[in-house]
């Protein structure tokens, strides 16, 4: 193989398999693209995990996407139109005020997805801070960080998120920052467990003899060491993230109406559903669909990333 | 066995090889009891936090828009509000531990009656559901480790992942399409029939017991016909979780060289799992049962404002959408002193059971 031939610009798919699948990696970018194309092998084998991430890439593709795939104005009403059975106009029905339900569905995988999303993000960092930091240090500092987290854990996901937004008020802003409250004692819990068997390893004593400070060793060697089963738990926590949000939104206590959430869209055809049933089931069905799709696809990532808990 | 035992004895064969039980579950207690203090320290500190980051101001919630100054400075005197947050806490502490939650604005009656009025009828779902999902959860979650990765274990398992991501709320709604409004096989929402209303005598709050002890059978065969569809629900999602529980445990026992002990011995492969496995992860089993209790009063919560439950969480979710805190912070403080109890339960159970963790 010439010089040229291995420029990135003209790299065959060939030579980029031999490049993956090379006996012996040449560079630490080189070693870390082998094990994400090994892992990447392992996830393929695994049928119901590429169904989960399939399911995902659709939903994030409708929602990236939703103003091209919706044949109608979502918040435009027409009440001569209202509680029609799906159809080739309206392909998913209309509900009580003659919305098209296809493409307020389309545009609730916007809100749901960005529950989700922004939640995770607020909570794996705060997670991983306060575990990394209770475990490593221990001590006094464990003994404070865990009662916290214990407190938390004390109320179940939903009843603490009820009554946080209970007294920030109703609004999808709100329910984020409650759900968030109420997700992330249980990474947390998860990141300790980790640094507590990290930080007796070897690699962790011959960093701290070469004088490594506290917080570099926490956070550039235990947090990295923590990541993959974080990432795990919080593919899975999506799932129920999704779950509070449409039961918040059901309630009344999430994302208003008019908005086409899904749960607030359950909601406003509740008192419709025994002679409509479009109405209820489209939107349920979604909220399913969504929620199992990250539980296969974080089982199948357990267990590629994270074979010890498998 | 026991013969082996008794004639080789040994210097040490006294008293602390067998501690008395009584004296091992007052240590156990005691050694758990101090964090879980903390824990219910925190839980009135969360609540009291929670409660005072209302919006609402509790003076003008009571009183109104209109009040007069005055009126307003004596009553926010009568709550204690001028004081320093400090001695608030002591006040709402001091009502805590005297089981006083304060006023439901809603009711006008105090939180803690309230609650009482509507526990039983959370708790008589509540107990159904974890009977469905414990009848059907533990002998599904046996049958998927027995048979791995056979047919069963798929089947098992997706119901079970369904049961996870299924919003137990739009279940609700389904089932009420389904089997009240179309098949017409069971009762609408409430927990009976309106004719049968005033038909039941409160002996124990729960209809079901009630009818049955005064032998009502009309009435019983209504109020069973109303609670099934959502107890079935709620089971649903406790089955999901005790099947998975139950599968992952029974896959570690199954896996154990003992197991091939008793195949060698030639027991059979059912009495194996069902005897011989099973008897180990009982304990393990018990907690979660405990546990997915706790989490039933969670899926109350929905559930109940779907069927028109007149329970704990329909209670809440009214509170929730007036913004009547002093009965929220009662609901959610009430439901972490059950959850905090029932992880107590467990811990200790565990290790009063299970000498390895002592």
């Amino acid at each position: 193989m010439t010089d040229k031939a291995m420029t990135s610009q003209n790299i065959s798919l060939s030579s980029l398999g031999a490049w993956l699948r090379a006996p012996v990696p040449t560079s630490p970018f080189h070693a870390r693209m082998q094990q994400l194309w090994l892992q990447w092998w392992r996830l393929r084998s695994n049928l119901s995990a590429l169904f989960g991430l399939a399911v995902i890439v659709v939903i994030l593709a409708a929602a990236l996407l939703a103003p091209l795939l919706a044949t109608h104005d979502i918040f435009e009403q027409d009440l001569a139109m209202r509680l029609l059975p799906p159809s080739a106009e309206h392909w998913l029905g209309t509900d009580e005020l003659g919305r098209d339900v296809y493409s307020r569905l389309i545009y609730g995988a916007r809100i749901t997805l960005y529950i989700a999303l922004l939640t995770t993000v607020i909570v794996a960092p705060i997670g991983l801070l306060v575990g990394t930091t209770a475990g490593y240090l221990g001590g006094w500092v464990d003994t404070v960080l865990m009662r916290i987290v214990d407190i938390f854990l004390a109320f179940p996901n939903l009843i603490l998120a009820l009554a946080f937004v209970a007294a920030l008020g109703p609004g999808i802003e709100n329910a984020i920052i409650a759900i968030s409250l109420a997700s992330w004692p249980p990474i947390a819990r998860l990141a300790r467990a980790e640094t507590l068997t990290i930080r007796k390893s070897d690699y962790i004593a011959a960093v701290r003899l070469q004088g490594a400070s506290k917080l570099r060793i926490i956070f550039g060697h235990v947090v990295p060491m923590c990541i993959p089963s974080v990432v795990v738990r919080v593919t899975l926590n999506m799932a129920a993230i999704i779950l509070t949000a449409a039961g918040l939104g059901f309630l009344g206590l999430g994302a208003q109406p008019p908005s086409p959430e899904w749960g607030t869209m359950l909601s406003s055809g509740r008192e419709f559903v025994m002679t409509s049933w479009w109405i209820a089931a489209i939107p349920g069905s979604a909220i399913l669909l969504t929620s199992l799709a990250f539980n296969l696809f974080g089982d199948g990532l357990r267990d590629v990333l994270d074979p010890r808990h498998g | 066995m026991a013969e082996i035992t008794t004639s080789v004895p040994r210097d040490n064969a006294g008293t602390d090889l067998r501690p008395n039980p009584v004296f091992l579950v007052a240590r156990i207690i005691g050694k758990t009891l101090l964090p879980v203090l903390v824990t219910l320290f925190g839980l009135a500190a969360l609540t009291f936090f929670i409660g005072r980051m209302l919006p609402i101001d509790p003076v003008v919630a009571i009183l109104g828009d209109n009040a007069t100054q005055e009126a307003y400075d004596n009553m926010a005197r009568a709550l204690g509000m001028d004081k320093p947050l400090w001695y608030q806490f002591g006040i709402y502490l001091k009502g805590i531990l005297s089981l006083d939650f304060g006023q439901a604005l809603t009711t006008g009656k105090p939180v803690i009656e309230d609650i009482a009025r509507v526990f039983p009828a959370t708790i008589e779902l509540a107990t159904l559901s974890i009977i469905i999902g414990t009848g059907l959860g533990i002998p599904a979650g046996v049958l998927a480790a027995m048979y791995r990765n056979s047919w069963i274990d798929h089947v098992i398992r997706f119901t079970g992942l369904i049961g996870y991501s299924a919003p137990n709320f739009w279940l609700g709604l389904m089932g009420l399409v389904i089997f009240y409004a179309t098949l017409g096989w069971i009762g609408g929402p409430g927990r009976i029939d309106f004719i049968y209303e005033f038909d039941i005598k409160p002996i124990t709050g729960f209809y079901l017991v009630d009818t049955a002890i005064t032998g009502k059978w009309d009435v019983f065969r209504n109020a069973f016909g109303h609670i099934i569809l959502p107890a079935s629900i709620l089971g649903f999602g406790a089955l999901a979780y005790i099947s998975r529980m139950t599968r992952s445990f029974m896959m570690e026992q199954l896996s154990q060289e003992y197991i091939i002990t008793a195949r060698v011995k030639g027991l059979s492969w059912a009495r194996t799992v069902w005897v011989h496995a099973f008897r180990n992860v009982a304990v393990q089993v018990v907690t979660v049962v405990a546990l997915s209790y706790a989490f039933l009063l969670e899926g109350a919560v929905l559930t109940e404002t779907v069927f028109a439950w007149p329970g704990f969480g329909r209670y809440l979710t009214n509170a929730l959408l007036v913004g009547d805190m002093n009965a929220v912070v009662g609901c959610s403080l009430l439901v972490g002193i059950i959850f905090v109890t029932l992880n107590l339960f467990c811990d200790v159970l565990y290790r009063v059971v299970d000498p390895r963790t002592r």
